[in-house]
């Protein structure tokens, strides 16, 4: 019995709840997913191009650990001048393969044994996952609708101990959309100096933010040395296949984890990262036209939601929309179950990302717009059936 | 407005009451801002892209590169206008290079095409030379892409 021999850490993880989900959806024919959690455009052909003839030409070898040198100048330009914070390419900011190898490596960069960290939900799946992987113990920090769905200082103040290391934040939010204030951000940083912690900042949707500018983190007084910044290409830039995002921060804290990717990863894919040279120098245009899609399905099927009586909260960033089902009576899952099995429609259990989730639907508007139209006519077949 | 223009580039059939929907404004305001654009010219019409070989009808493309001789001083404006009024000629254009004009020209065979441009353009007194090349396969049109496109094969459900 191999199964004896795996680790009790590993082994006190749940099954995903996606994984769950995704197996039902497979080997299903004629669905209209939006349960998608990626970009439904591929990546603009010049990133493509630009990749292809870095194969012709040869560039096939490892990279320094932290990436190469132009990628992080091209970082740095980049967050200075769209954050004005500015990092030190050779020492601050490390290249990684994705957000997803960002946020073990901060994790496991600063979480002694018994370290608690503080996580906001819903929230995007790894990160509880990432913490106990690093030993730590994640806090769990519900959020709701009457307040966007935005943690408050309040309550992260309320839940610090004296094992507390750090926070998480995730703005704009995968999977509520919600998106964070400058003022609530600068509410929370007080709360942060006050206690010492270290922020955990994954902020892979800061360009998908529409009718309002988003806020690094980072950029708040004082904050630059105490946050780990995340981000990445995968939605900015529809390359999540390619794997490439990067860390920035204080130059301890970022050496610390390129002590573990250096032994783990060695560097990101080469080509991945030849890819986001081309999306910073010359991706901004495609970048922008997308973004200005999303905004528009967004208003679709945020309006189409709420027109059938699903209370649809707005959702400020990323593509998805987090709908309450609350008034039909059903759970997340029996609502996504029914709705996969009578209508063909795939959206994700709202209490996949957090106990505080039951209730609520991911639908994801990374779709076109013509399936979303679809899909909510669909829904609305559903909800009327109940 | 240019957001607008943008939705209605791409799917010209749509109406305002689904724009609206789209750019978080109201129908009135957007049939306004329509009318008012379609008044300036900015809008200038709503073109329906056919295939034609799939409806049955076969039609010839070929490109057309014209030498002028400039006789008056009307430049090339007036052989450029006159050219234009043939119905075989779908654009005319005054490019740079070693040819004056470049015409596009549909035709219902190879064989009527070569006619029409050897009996109604060849002729003209300021034409001093043609060179046609038949158009084999049209790849990418106006911005629209005719073959079939890559898919990505997403999964269909990721966190
Ligand atoms: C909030 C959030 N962080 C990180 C990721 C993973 O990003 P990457 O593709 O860069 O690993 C996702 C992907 O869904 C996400 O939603």
């Amino acid at each position: 019995m191999p199964g004896k021999h795996i680790s009790e850490v590993v082994k006190s993880i749940p099954p995903s709840g996606i994984r769950k989900f995704f197996d039902l959806v497979l080997g299903m024919d004629d669905i209209i997913s939006l349960g998608v959690g990626e970009p439904d455009f591929i990546t603009p052909w010049h990133v493509r191009e630009a990749c292809i003839y870095s194969l012709e030409k040869g560039l096939t070898s490892y990279t320094s650990n932290n990436g190469l040198l132009e990628l992080r100048e091209l970082l740095s330009q980049y967050i200075s001048s769209e954050y004005q914070v500015g990092y030190n390419p050779d020492n601050e900011l490390l290249v990684t393969t994705g957000v997803s190898e960002a946020t073990d490596l901060a994790f496991r960069a600063i979480t002694n044994p018994g370290d608690e960290v503080i996580i906001p939900e819903p929230c995007y799946v790894s990160y509880v996952p990432g913490v106990v992987f690093s030993c730590g113990k994640p806090v769990r920090v519900p959020t709701y609708q009457e307040d966007d769905f935005r943690v408050t200082a309040d309550q992260i103040e309320r839940n610090i101990t004296d094992r507390t290391k750090a926070l998480v934040l995730s703005y704009p939010n995968n999977p509520t959309g919600a998106v964070m204030g400058r003022k609530d951000l600068e509410d929370i940083a007080d709360v942060v100096n006050e206690h010492d912690l270290i922020v955990i900042s994954d902020e892979v949707y800061d360009r998908l933010t529409y009718n309002g500018t988003h806020t690094c983190f980072a950029s708040l007084p004082g904050m630059r040395d105490r946050t780990i910044l995340l981000n990445g290409f995968s939605k900015s830039h529809a390359m999540t296949g390619l794997r490439i995002g990067y860390a920035a921060g204080d130059g301890e804290i970022i050496g610390a984890m390129t002590k573990i990717h250096q032994y783990t990863m060695l560097c990101a894919p080469i080509t991945a990262q030849v890819g986001a040279i081309e999306a910073l120098k010359n991706g901004d245009g495609e970048m922008r036209k997308m973004v200005r899609e999303y905004d528009r399905r967004r208003r679709l099927i945020v309006g189409g939601l709420n027109k059938m009586g699903l209370d649809c909260f707005e959702p400020k960033g990323a593509f998805y929309a987090f709908p309450s089902i609350k008034t039909t009576g059903l759970t997340s899952e029996e609502f996504a179950g029914g709705l996969l099995k009578e209508e063909k429609v795939a959206v994700v259990p709202g209490d996949v990302f957090g106990e505080c989730g039951a209730g609520y639907l991911r639908c994801s508007y990374a779709t076109s717009r013509e399936e979303l139209s679809e899909a909510l006519g669909r829904i609305e077949r559903f909800v009327d059936s109940i | 407005m240019n957001e607008i223009l943008e939705i209605i580039e791409s799917d010209p059939k749509i109406g305002a009451k689904e724009i609206a929907t789209l750019t978080g404004s109201t129908e009135a305001e957007v049939a306004s801002n329509i009318k008012e654009m379609e008044r300036a010219g900015i809008i200038r019409k709503y073109k329906t892209v056919i295939n034609w070989e799939k409806a049955g009808e076969e039609y010839v493309y070929a490109i057309i590169e014209i030498k002028v001789v400039l006789h008056s001083r009307t430049g090339y404006d007036a052989i450029a206008e006159r050219l234009a009024r043939f119905d075989e000629v779908r654009s005319v254009r005054l490019i740079s290079g070693d040819h004056d004009l470049s015409l596009t020209v549909r035709g219902k065979s190879m064989k009527e095409v070569a006619f029409f441009v050897a009996e109604k353009i060849a002729t003209l007194e300021q034409v001093q030379g043609t060179v046609t090349h038949f158009v084999l396969r049209t790849f990418k049109e106006d911005g629209d892409i005719l073959f079939e496109r890559e898919q990505s094969e997403r999964l269909p459900v990721s966190p």
